[in-house]
C-alpha cells in the first residue's frame, strides 16, 4: 500500500449528503476489477456523470479543472451503504488520495485506509466552507498533512482533524494488515486454545 | 460495579489482544463468504496464504446467480457467470464449506447462515457484505466488512476493530394490525436517521421485539446498517433456542446443553448502561412506504409525499426536492396514488418463509396487475413454500415464482428496473439506480408489496386483509 504522509492537490466539492456507495460506483460495475482494464476510472460517480445515452452530464466532476481533482470534499455520511471496496478502487483509479467529510459510513471509512486513501473527518461547518471555496475558486488546492493531522484550505486556513493512532501509523508506513497481524501469532495461538475450550460446543 | 450489555459480554470474549490506543484484535468464530467475495480470494492466492479456519468458513453464491433458470448460461453477462463459478473453485482449493449453485441449501448468505445453524448466539461473525448485521437477530455479534478485511479474516481468523459505543432501542407496546418488523425498522430509521447509529452497536429490546418471531428479528437487524450501525442485536431467548435447535451446524446433545447454559448468561444485565437510549411506542407504527432515495425517507401508507416548501431546514428541503425529482413524485401527493410498474418480493430483508406466507395471504385468489417477482431467500425456503402450496397461490395470482438469490435487490443478474420504472420492493435500499439505472425503488413489507401488485399502486394492506 502506498504510504500517506502529506498530500496537496486540486479539490472538488461533492455537495451530496448521504452519498451512498451506489452513487460512488453502481453495483453493475462490481464484477470488474481495476486490473481488468477497460477504463475503470469512468465508473466513479458513473450514473451522475453519464446520462442514459452515455453522454456526459454537467456533474461537477466532469468539468475542468475539477476533473483533475485528487481530493474530494463531501458532505454528511459519505460512503454509507454497502461494503463494496470497489468504491475505493474507483477513487484510486482516479488518483484520489483523500476524502474530507463531516462523517463517513463505518465500513467505507475502514476500506479507504486499506488502499492509502485518507478519510478525514472535519466539522460540518468546515466542510461547508471548504466546498464553498472550491466552488468560488475552481482549481484551488487543498493540503492534507497526516503527520500534523491538519488540512489547509485554499485560503490558508488550517483545520485540525482526529484519527485513530493505529490507523495513522498504518497509513503513514503503508503497512499491510495481514503481515502486521501475523506478528501477533503467539497471542493468537494462546487465545484460540483457551477460546476453543470455552466454546467447545462450536 | 455496573452490569454488562449483551454486546460487551460477547465482545470481551473475543479480544485476542488490545493495544494501548484501543485497537482490538478480535477473534472471528465463523465467516460467511459469497460470490462477491471473489477479489478477497484472489488476494489470498496472490499472497500464497491458506484459509486459517476452513472448517469455520462457509460459502454460497447469491449476488450474481440467475433466478429465472437453473442454467448458469442463462446469465446475460459472461463476467457474472465467471464469478458464480469462481466460488466453487475457491471453496475447493481452500477447503471451505460450500452450498453451491444447484444445491438445495444455496441461497442468500444472510438467509443460509441462520437456516443452517451456522449463525448461533454468542458468536463473533463476519461476512463481506454490509447486511451481515442480520445475524445479530440470534444474539451474536455479526458485522459487514470490506474485501481487504475479508482477506484478512480468511488468512488470520481475526480482525482489527475499535469497540463501538452501545445504543439500545426499546420498542414498547404491541404491534398493531398489519404492522410488521419491516415497518418497525423503517419507523426507527425515520426517527434516528441513516447516520443515527453510526459508530454504535444497537441492541433492540422491549416488548414488541420480544414478541417478534425469528424471521421478524432477522428483518429488523438486517436494516440496522441502513440506520448507520454495523451491529444490530437481539438478546437470545426461547424464540431463539427453538429456532436454532436441530439445525445442521448447531450443537447437539451434550454440546447443546452446554451451549444453552452459556447463551442464557448473555442478555444484558438489568443495570447495564448504554451510551444512548431510544424508546419508541409501537402504537404509532403502521405499514410504511419509502418515497425518497434514502431509507429514512419513509411515510405511513395513509400519508403523503412531503412538501419541500414546508421544510424549514434548507439542506433537508434541497434533499427532498432532489428526491422528488428523481422519483418522479409531486409534493403532497397521497402515497396511495403512486402507481407501480414492478413488484419484487425477496432479498435478505424479506425472503424467508414467513415473509412469503404474508405475501401469499394477500395474493391468494386475486390477480396481479403488474409484473411481480417472488424470489425465495434459499433453496430450502423455496421447498418449504412449495410444500405449503405458496408457489401455486403466487403463480395463480400471476406472480412469477423464481429461484433463490439476491436478484432485483441489487440487479446484478439481469432482474432489474428500466429507467423511470417504479418498484414496490421488500429489499433494504432505495438508493438511486439501485435496481437499475434510473429505476425508482419504494421499500415496503412483503404484504404491502403483494398489495401493490394486486392493485397496481400502493395500498393500505390492512384494507385487503379486512376484506377477507
Ligand atoms: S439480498 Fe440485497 S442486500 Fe441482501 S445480500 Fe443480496 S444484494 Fe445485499
Amino acid at each position: 500500500m502506498e504510504p500517506f504522509t502529506t498530500f496537496r492537490a486540486v479539490g472538488v466539492p461533492i455537495d451530496i449528503a448521504n452519498c451512498d456507495t451506489d452513487q460512488i460506483i453502481p453495483a453493475r460495475f462490481l464484477r470488474y476489477l481495476p486490473e481488468d482494464g477497460g477504463g475503470y476510472d469512468r465508473y466513479l460517480f458513473h450514473d451522475l456523470r453519464f446520462d442514459a445515452a452515455g453522454d456526459e452530464t454537467d456533474f461537477i466532476y466532469n468539468r475542468a479543472p475539477y476533473r483533475d481533482a485528487r481530493i474530494l470534499v463531501a458532505d454528511l455520511n459519505w460512503g454509507c451503504g454497502s461494503s463494496r471496496e470497489n468504491a475505493v478502487y474507483v477513487l484510486v483509479a482516479n488518483g484520489i488520495r483523500s476524502v474530507i467529510a463531516p462523517s463517513f459510513g463505518d465500513i467505507h471509512y475502514n476500506n479507504c485506509m486499506k488502499h492509502g486513501v485518507l478519510p478525514v473527518r472535519l466539522e460540518r461547518a468546515a466542510c461547508d466552507r471548504l466546498r464553498r471555496q472550491l466552488h468560488d475558486r475552481p482549481g484551488a488546492e487543498i493540503a492534507v498533512d497526516l503527520v500534523a493531522q491538519t488540512v489547509t484550505g485554499p485560503d490558508g486556513d488550517v483545520y485540525r482533524f482526529e484519527i485513530d493512532a493505529f490507523d495513522k501509523e498504518r497509513m503513514l508506513k503503508g503497512l499491510d494488515d495481514i503481515a502486521l497481524t501475523r506478528q501477533y501469532d503467539p497471542q493468537f495461538e494462546a487465545f484460540e486454545k483457551k477460546h476453543r475450550e470455552l466454546y467447545d460446543w462450536l | 460495579m455496573t452490569g454488562k450489555t449483551l454486546f460487551e459480554k460477547i465482545w470481551e470474549r473475543h479480544v485476542v489482544t488490545e493495544r494501548d490506543d484501543g485497537q482490538t484484535l478480535l477473534y472471528i468464530d465463523r465467516h460467511l463468504a459469497h460470490d462477491g467475495s471473489f477479489n478477497a480470494f484472489r488476494r489470498l492466492r496472490r499472497l500464497g496464504l491458506p484459509v486459517r479456519r476452513p472448517d469455520q468458513t462457509f460459502a454460497t453464491p447469491d449476488h450474481y446467480v440467475p433466478t429465472h433458470t437453473a442454467d448458469l448460461d442463462g446469465l446475460p453477462d459472461p463476467k457474472a457467470r465467471e464469478i458464480v463459478k469462481a466460488i466453487d473453485a475457491n471453496a475447493a482449493d481452500f477447503g471451505v464449506h460450500i452450498f453451491p449453485w444447484g444445491d438445495r441449501r444455496q441461497g442468500i448468505a444472510h438467509v443460509v447462515g441462520p437456516e443452517q445453524g451456522i449463525t448461533l448466539p454468542g458468536l463473533m461473525m463476519v461476512c463481506g457484505d454490509s447486511h451481515t448485521s442480520t445475524h445479530g437477530a440470534l444474539g451474536c455479534l455479526a458485522f459487514g466488512i470490506g474485501a481487504s478485511e475479508v482477506a484478512h479474516v480468511l488468512a488470520t481468523q481475526t480482525l482489527w476493530q475499535r469497540r463501538p459505543k452501545t445504543m439500545r432501542i426499546s420498542v414498547e407496546g404491541t404491534l398493531g394490525f398489519g404492522a410488521t418488523a419491516k415497518d418497525v425498522i423503517l419507523t426507527i430509521i425515520r426517527e434516528i436517521g441513516t447516520a443515527g447509529g453510526t459508530g454504535h452497536a444497537i441492541e433492540y429490546a422491549g416488548e414488541a421485539i420480544r414478541a417478534l418471531s425469528m424471521e421478524g428479528r432477522l428483518t429488523l437487524c438486517n436494516m440496522t446498517i441502513e440506520a448507520g450501525s454495523r451491529f444490530g442485536i437481539v438478546a437470545p431467548d426461547e424464540t431463539t433456542y427453538r429456532y436454532v435447535e436441530g439445525r445442521p451446524f448447531a450443537p447437539a446433545g451434550e454440546k447443546w446443553q452446554r451451549a444453552l447454559a452459556f447463551w442464557k448468561t448473555l442478555p444484558s444485565d438489568a443495570d447495564a448502561r448504554f451510551d444512548r437510549e431510544v424508546v419508541l411506542d409501537c402504537a404509532t407504527i403502521a405499514p410504511m412506504v419509502t418515497w425518497g432515495n434514502s431509507p429514512q425517507d419513509a411515510e405511513q401508507v395513509t400519508g403523503r409525499v412531503p412538501d419541500p416548501a414546508a421544510e424549514a431546514d434548507p439542506d433537508r428541503r434541497h434533499a427532498i426536492e432532489q428526491a422528488l425529482d428523481y422519483m418522479g413524485l409531486t409534493a403532497g401527493q397521497a402515497i396511495r396514488d403512486i402507481a407501480v410498474d414492478k413488484v419484487f418480493i425477496g432479498a435478505c430483508t424479506n425472503a424467508r418463509i414467513e415473509d412469503l406466507r404474508a405475501a401469499a395471504a394477500v395474493a391468494k385468489g386475486r390477480r396481479a396487475k403488474v409484473q411481480a417477482l417472488v424470489v425465495p431467500g434459499s433453496g430450502l425456503v423455496k421447498e418449504q413454500a412449495e410444500r405449503e402450496g405458496l408457489d401455486r397461490i403466487f403463480t395463480e395470482a400471476g406472480f412469477e415464482w423464481r429461484l433463490p438469490g439476491c436478484s432485483m435487490c441489487v440487479a446484478n443478474n439481469g432482474d432489474m428496473l428500466k429507467p423511470g420504472e417504479r418498484s414496490a420492493s421488500t429489499s433494504n435500499r432505495n438508493f438511486r439506480g439501485r435496481q437499475g439505472p434510473g429505476g425508482r425503488t419504494h421499500l415496503v413489507s412483503p404484504a404491502m408489496a403483494a398489495a401493490a401488485a394486486i392493485t397496481g399502486h400502493f395500498t393500505d394492506v390492512r384494507e385487503l386483509m379486512e376484506e377477507r
